[in-house]
């Protein structure tokens, strides 16, 4: 692919409230997981949560859009000065030529859970106060985000579960490279709700413990919410040499079920290895995989498989949701700014709370901290339903177009 | 961008696939609303099937007909779904579920809310391993995923099988979202004419304030919007026609989706 330029990049986390907030949490190896005190969920397990979102409504002019998935994207574009760059970008490109792609896997649908809480006794009704459009609705989310930054241009959500936000970066590429717009505002908004919390119990997947990926004893996963931003444009030429590109997108499926990941990693693979050949790269060039690396028994154990088949055994990996939580739709945006800071600042941080690596995994997982340039990144994101995602950012296109 | 139709798939009330709805769609037969029929599927083993609700079911049935009439092999298309909406009956139980003490939600009905559940049953039928991807735009799903299909079209190079699909919400929600009609439409879409190709399409985005295209058949009318899937319905009636022309659709915050038919 043509490179495209990360011209500003914004991430509210469990982590903290920005950049510079989440830079130093991956360096003091800090997580964000607490014990659940969401609402009056019931549930023995941990949760990343973002502080502050009950006391913060969206902006009086778009209060019809007033929902918690929407205040943490509106946290998120006040981050970092990610608005002015964008406003910058409105001047040099017009509004209708800036596109808004994102991914989230429940929108708002945490109002419409509480409405339920709400229905007229009698009729059913559910409360004159909810709005579908506004919340629940999927799209919800880029609309909210195209209005709050001025922006006409086309828009959609993707929603594939946990790579939807991974997945908009191939829609911004292909969107730029046809001529539908000049740059586009991408990233992931999901937020905590009942639907995520009870439905991924019920299926056996949340640990009582912050999660331990690729730990031997690892039974699940943490569930957080985050939102986080990207502005794509196409890359200056020449390159910046400081400028954070993205050199390439990887999609495929698993077809083998629809909450369980390939055995095999079949799917995964396939994905990582499209990314190396948009990018022009060979597993050689990779410098650092931030793994999807979930805490689940399968996720993990498909995972390894399929980027030791790839990378073997020398390649530095870790997964940062011990930090972070599981940001389901907002997990592959996350992750992305995650890798974008690790290529800036040097940094490969250690997955957290893995004590025992398990001996059955075979990549180079990482616990501790190394400070050292890293040129290239890929991030994996791996979804239910078999959706793979992967990307591969970098800081020049060296090497690129072999 | 252009791109061509080889195949297409439909589900509608009173449209029950491509082949018998050309007359309707071509206005040589009057339109009849009657329950939508969808084809029994024979891509999932039945107990699967009892598991999916009805996007599941449109999906692949407006999927594999579009597929069979371009004669493609669906394992090898990239795939795009867009629908405004998840599967309204399975999240209505699931919200009473957690309304109620014990909020007990069943593993399939949390697999099965996930936006992109057809896209996975898809891929799990039809044992495709090609990217495929689900999008919502509200009102302006279809056009939105036609929008990516050809993206991916001109991108790749090879053919893209897009499928956009809508069903309604049960009570209270359907009064808060009112999709009255289950729809289901699929398009393949290829970067090169082939013997099977029905139309070329060229695609723009523009902001030029006119009206989007209407149906002139009321009835159809009131069906395209009736739900988001159906507002495919004027570029489906060109496609029927056989009928060069310039449909246009809204699209986000202003814009319009100019689409110039040419039937091949």
């Amino acid at each position: 692919m043509q490179p495209l330029q990360l011209s500003a990049y914004t991430l509210v986390s469990p982590l903290g409230a920005g950049l510079p907030a989440t830079l130093e949490a991956l360096r003091a190896g800090r997580s964000g997981l607490t014990k659940c005190d969401f609402l009056d969920v019931d549930l023995d397990t941990c949760v990343g949560r973002v502080a502050g979102l009950e006391d913060h409504p969206v902006r009086a002019d778009l209060a019809t859009y007033d929902c918690r998935n929407n205040r943490l994207a509106q946290l998120g574009l006040e981050q970092d000065g990610f608005a002015d760059a964008v406003d910058a970008a409105r001047q040099r490109y017009g509004r209708e030529r800036i596109g808004v792609f994102l991914g989230t896997s429940t929108s708002g649908i945490l109002d419409t859970e509480l409405a339920y809480r709400q229905r007229d006794p009698k009729t059913g009704a559910l409360p004159a106060s909810f709005n579908y459009a506004g919340s629940h609705s999927c799209y919800s989310v880029a609309d909210f985000v195209q209005h709050a930054l001025d922006l006409t241009g086309p828009a959609m959500v993707i929603s594939t579960a946990c790579s939807s936000s991974a997945k908009v970066f191939g829609n911004a590429a292909r969107m730029i490279r046809a001529g539908m717009c000049d740059a586009a505002v991408v990233g992931g908004v999901d937020s905590l709700c009942l639907t995520t919390l009870y439905g991924f119990n019920s299926l056996g997947l949340v640990s009582t413990r912050p999660c331990r990926p690729y730990d031997a004893g690892r039974d699940g996963i943490s569930i957080g919410e985050a939102a986080g931003f990207v502005l794509l444009e196409k890359a200056r030429v020449p390159s910046d040499p400081d400028a954070i590109l993205l050199l390439g997108v990887g999609e495929s499926s698993d077809a083998y079920h629809m909450s369980s990941p390939h055995p095999e990693g079949a799917g995964a693979r396939l994905a990582i290895q499209a990314a190396l050949n948009d990018a022009g790269l060979t597993p050689a060039d990779i410098d650092y995989v931030n793994l999807h690396g979930t805490g689940t028994r399968a996720n993990d154990a498909a995972e390894d498989q399929a980027v030791f088949n790839t990378f073997g055994g020398d390649t530095p990996c870790s997964s940062t949701k011990g930090a972070t939580g599981h940001l389901l739709g907002a997990a592959g945006v996350s992750e992305a700014v995650i890798s974008a800071l690790c290529i800036k600042h040097g940094l490969m941080p250690g997955g957290l709370n893995t004590e025992h690596i398990d001996p059955a995994l075979k990549v180079r997982y990482l616990l501790q901290n190394r400070q050292q340039p890293v040129n290239r990144v890929l991030s994996n994101s791996l979804g239910f339903g078999g959706s793979n995602c992967s990307l591969i950012l970098g800081r020049t296109t060296k090497g690129a177009g072999r | 961008m252009k791109v061509f139709v080889e195949g297409a798939g439909l589900v509608g009330p009173g449209l029950n696939g491509w082949q018998a709805s050309l007359p309707v769609l071509a206005g040589t037969a009057p339109y009849i609303d009657a329950a939508v029929v969808i084809p029994p599927g024979e891509l999932l083993p039945s107990a699967e099937r009892r598991r999916t609700g009805l996007p599941v079911k449109i999906a692949l049935a407006v999927g594999c007909e579009a597929i069979a009439n371009a004669q493609r092999n669906a394992a090898e298309l990239p795939a795009v779904f867009a629908s405004s909406a998840g599967d309204g009956e399975n999240m209505h139980a699931i919200f009473e579920m957690l309304a109620n003490n014990g909020r007990e939600v069943s593993p399939t009905r949390f697999h099965n809310s996930v936006h992109n559940a057809p896209s996975g049953y898809w891929s799990i039928a039809t044992k495709s391993m090609a990217p495929s991807t689900s999008l919502a735009c509200y009102d302006e799903s279809f056009v939105a995923g036609l929008v990516e299909a050809a993206t991916q079209v001109a991108s790749g190079g090879n053919a893209v099988v897009l499928i956009a699909y809508d069903t309604p919400y049960p009570a209270p929600l359907h009064e808060r979202r009112p999709i009255s009609a289950a729809f289901g439409v699929a398009l393949v879409l290829t970067p090169d004419q082939t013997g099977n190709s029905l139309a070329m399409l060229d695609l723009g985005i523009s902001r030029q304030h006119k009206p989007c295209s209407p149906m002139t058949d009321s009835r159809l009318e009131a069906l395209r919007m009736s739900s988001p899937a159906a507002r495919s319905l004027p570029l489906l009636a060109a496609l029927a026609g056989r009928t060069a022309g310039n449909i246009c659709f809204d699209y986000v915050a202003g814009n319009r989706i100019d689409v110039a038919v040419q039937p091949c």
